[in-house]
């Protein structure tokens, strides 16, 4: 892909599908929960692959994930990341009464699959959303969760990209606990695929200048 | 002082004692280490897909595809003064982060990074000392040049040196 061709009017268009996206999810998420929950305007960005890592802390970090595939239209890898204390906190806030480590290996099954059930209803809301807004036919595969390093996970999205570019675009969107202000709760990360970019622009009216 | 060297990801870079080479996050790449034991240096890429064929650009960054990415790496190390015939390996990585039930190809990437590189290393008949592939962990790895011990960290695996 030629990212030469892409104008700000186009990341400005990715910047709302984000917004769109994620606004769905995070009153998803506030439904869940029964409290508010806050996002940060979504950044849209074409970034190398470590930055990608930078975004969570470091490909070092140890975060929760839950990755899915969108198929469809406009095929492309969504993740939904938080830092795995935060993801502690959501799940015992959603599984009231119970105490969740995430690290402890035979405890963890009632709250990963827990996790992965969040991770499905929010990247659902989004991805409805996503296909609403743009009119393409989007599907979310099963999603899978993993607990483990951010530089490992996210180079698993990175993966189609890889075939033809060295960057990536990276719809970002972080949302917080509205009690707890300071601390960015979790991010959504959409990468759409290469070949999906035109066909979203195309969708939305602002085609690539051939 | 001792300085660790760091290797992106799809990227190259040698070493030699005291400094140390690193990478981190290696979730279906694979970092493949090349050394000589006697002149003491050291090389490591970090490889995200097995084959250049599969790149779609005219730009090809050889660190990226195990088939570039290993003989550039060997020529590098001859560039700065190792031994062809006195190379060896250790590799680590590729593993499987995620388990779906109905796997696209790339959905299996790990398995067949780690393949291709061992397929190249025999091609360029370097020895395969020592490996620690597959699973479902990400890894980071960090080699000494001096004793040629690859340390190797994960996060539900815990740490181990080969």
């Amino acid at each position: 892909m030629d990212f030469l061709r892409i104008q700000p009017i186009h990341l400005d268009v990715l910047r709302e599908i984000g917004n769109i996206g994620a606004g769905h999810a995070a009153t998803a998420l506030s439904t869940m929960l029964n409290k508010a929950v806050d996002m940060k305007v979504p950044s849209v960005n074409v970034i190398s692959f470590e930055e990608i890592s930078e975004m969570v802390g470091g490909a070092e970090n140890v975060v929760a994930s839950v990755f899915l595939r969108i198929v469809g239209d406009a095929p492309g890898c969504m993740f939904f990341m938080l830092p795995v204390e935060q993801a502690e906190k959501l799940l015992e806030d959603l599984l009231v009464g119970q105490t969740v480590d995430l690290t402890k290996e035979d405890e963890s099954d009632i709250s990963l699959s827990a996790l992965q059930e969040v991770g499905n209803i929010l990247s659902g809301s989004y991805l409805t959303s996503f296909s609403d807004f743009t009119g393409l036919n989007l599907q979310p595969s099963v999603p899978a969760t993993s607990i483990d390093m951010a530089g490992a996970i996210l180079s698993f999205g990175l993966l189609e990209i890889s075939t033809v570019s060295d960057y990536a675009i990276v719809i970002d969107t972080a949302f917080t606990d509205i009690e707890r202000q300071d601390e960015v709760k979790g991010h959504f990360f959409l990468l759409p695929d290469p070949l999906s970019f035109s066909k979203i622009f195309h969708a939305l009216g602002v085609p690539l200048d051939e | 002082m001792s300085e660790i060297i760091k290797v992106g990801i799809a990227d190259i870079n040698l070493v030699s004692p005291p400094n140390t080479i690193r990478t981190t996050g290696l979730g279906s790449c694979v970092g493949v280490i090349l050394f000589d034991q006697v002149k003491k240096i050291a090389g490591m890429a970090h490889i995200m897909l097995p084959d250049s064929s599969l790149s779609k650009t005219s730009m090809l960054n050889e660190g990226k595809y195990a088939d570039t990415a290993i003989k550039s790496l060997y020529d590098m190390l001859i560039k700065s003064g190792a031994n062809g015939k006195g190379l060896k390996a250790k590799i680590a990585g590729g593993a499987q982060m995620f388990k779906f039930t109905s796997g696209s190809e790339m959905m299996r990437i790990g398995p067949r990074n780690v393949e291709r590189v061992i397929e190249e290393l025999s091609a360029l008949k370097i020895p395969l000392l020592a490996s620690d592939v597959g699973g479902s962990s990400g890894r980071t790895i960090e080699f000494n040049p001096e004793n040629t011990l690859l340390t190797i960290k994960t996060v539900n695996a815990g740490t181990k040196v080969i």
